[in-house]
């Protein structure tokens, strides 16, 4: 078992590498010419103003909520989802009803709008 | 004497012949063999030459799957060009064969322009990690009966988290460039990737209990019948959720060009930009051998357990398909908007994944006993039910709701006091 996240080590480890030699080489062999008009940033012909890093909509946070339940269910699942083979008929319902009753969250978030986007 | 000349002749070829037979069926393993004998004779500690074996292994995989990606640029754009009645590339070589390669030369000595104002650590980091997350999920894919990275007891779980990677690469990047432009494309990425992760991982928990463990090696191996007879629904879901999930047009809202300039990375030159172009293509790839591995059955197929070679190209031939399927897709559906795609994983897919995995884990328990073809039988009657009778409820749903908010809906003018252009429903 160890053996195989060593492997998963040693590959995260060459799928970091490969991509930062490959743009650390381009990086020297490329020209550097930098002026103050290339430089700055990208904006539709006008300068830019105010701080890049401001709030965002806070649909996104709604969304972002949502997903955390859903991920959390998801992972307690995995469990009762490798076990099933093992499992009586009566754990079956017991885990189908905790499924039901995040399925009246999820319908109360539906209800109150929280899946539209604005 | 001659003919004991003769016969002394032959057996050795017979022989040699025969290696080279065996050799050829599984050249990996072959291969590995060679290298752990080179190893032993040199006196290394038996723990070292797993290690050396891995090194090489891995280092081979991941440079093996970054240059199979300029093969892949090639037949995406060949693709995408005759499917829009174009040529596609067609000057470099035949066919514009190295079309990709010449990119590449020119991407690599290009200029990296690196804006004012950018957070140094987020910005560098973003193209590397997109890439690593994808070439990542390399490790656990089962090539053939013999040939694995990894066969991880956890490997469903593992693809969900590194696909979830690459949402941080593509957040990274937007937060980093100082651009706001970037930083909205990476919102709505972010958005995007995380609520498609929700119906693709209760898909796999319905795999999950139909197979008994979350290593992929033990799925493939499981799929007498591939999944995709037991669950046509998941692997709907599943498809529609990865194509989402990697950003690909219809749901390219990232790099919605009209709305966003290039998306997330427009602040990105030179082999920065490249990077983020290689990790969307080699995603699409990847996405389809998982795809093909969980529900079409990996690298199984008539002979591959004799002739592991054979595995590959099974393997080879059905992620093909799928991954065309991708393209096919990406060159023939226009863009969808915010609301829709968010409605489509919220109000459709979820539901109908969550009905799909109630329905699968119950019925599972009930027929568990009974033959395997009618099991089969009984799966695909509740997945086409549960997909005709989603698909009809969420529609009349839906478009009733869209008529309304459509229809009181005022529209702003361009500039109200104008007496030539006022009216009602304006301009």
């Amino acid at each position: 078992m160890l053996n195989q996240w060593m492997y998963i080590g040693i590959f995260f480890i060459i799928a970091m590498f490969l991509p930062a030699v490959a743009i650390f080489l381009a990086r020297i062999l490329s020209p550097k010419k930098p002026t103050k008009i290339k430089n700055s940033v990208y904006e539709c012909g006008m300068e830019t103003y105010n701080p890049t890093w401001i709030q965002f909509k806070i649909q996104y946070y709604l969304y972002g909520l949502v997903f955390l339940i859903f991920d959390v269910e998801i992972v307690f699942l995995f469990p009762f989802a490798v076990a099933y083979g093992k499992l009586a008929l009566f754990a079956v319902v017991e885990a189908i009803i905790f499924i039901l009753i995040l399925l009246g969250g999820y319908l109360y978030v539906w209800r109150k709008d929280a899946l539209t986007w604005q | 004497m001659a003919k004991r000349c003769i016969n002394l002749a032959i057996i050795p070829k017979e022989r040699y012949s025969m290696k080279i037979l065996e050799f050829l069926s599984d050249p990996i393993i072959g291969i590995e063999k060679w290298i752990v004998q080179l190893l032993e004779n040199w006196g290394v500690a038996p723990e070292w030459q797993t290690f050396i074996l891995y090194l090489i292994g891995a280092a081979i995989l991941g440079t093996g799957a970054l240059l199979f990606t300029l093969i892949l640029i090639w037949a995406e754009r060949k693709i995408i060009g005759r499917l829009q009645d174009r040529l596609g590339p067609n000057r470099i070589g035949p066919w514009g064969i190295f079309q990709p390669i010449a990119d590449m030369l020119k991407i690599f000595i290009k200029e990296h322009i690196i804006p004012d104002g950018v957070d140094p650590i987020p910005y560098h980091l973003a193209p590397i990690i997109s890439v690593a997350s994808v070439l990542l999920l390399w490790s656990v894919v089962p090539f053939s009966d013999s040939v694995r990275g990894s066969n991880l007891n956890v490997a469903l779980l593992f693809i969900l988290g590194v696909g979830g990677l690459g949402e941080l690469g593509v957040i990274l990047a937007g937060w980093g460039s100082n651009n706001k432009f970037s930083m909205l494309a990476a919102f709505r990425a972010s958005a995007q990737m995380i609520s498609y992760e929700v119906p693709m991982a209760i898909v796999l928990l319905a795999i999950v209990i139909l197979s008994g463990s979350m290593a992929l090696g033990d799925i493939v191996k499981l799929q007498t019948i591939a999944y995709i007879f037991f669950l046509p629904l998941g692997a709907f879901i599943f498809f529609v959720a990865s194509i989402a999930e990697n950003g690909r047009a219809p749901f390219d809202l990232a790099e919605a060009e009209s709305e966003l300039v290039a998306g997330f990375n427009v602040e990105y030159s030179g082999l920065k930009f490249g990077m983020f172009y290689v990790a969307d293509f080699l995603r699409a790839f990847t996405s389809a051998v998982i795809f093909s591995s969980i529900f079409l059955g990996g690298w199984r197929g008539p002979g591959a357990e004799q002739i592991p070679i054979l595995g590959f190209v099974y393997l080879l031939i059905k992620t093909v398909i799928v991954w065309f399927l991708g393209v096919w897709i990406r060159g023939s559906l226009p863009r969808y908007r915010v609301d829709q795609m968010m409605a489509i994983t919220w109000k459709f897919l979820t539901p109908l994944a969550l009905a799909l995995f109630i329905v699968i884990a119950f019925v599972a328990k009930l027929i568990e006993n009974t033959n395997q073809w009618l099991q089969v039988l009984i799966f695909l009657v509740i997945n086409v039910a549960l997909f005709v009778g989603g698909f009809a409820i969420v529609r009349k749903f839906e478009k009733e709701k869209e008529r309304k908010v459509v229809s009181t809906k005022k529209r702003a003018l361009a500039q109200p006091t104008n007496p030539f252009t006022q009216s009602e429903t304006g301009g």
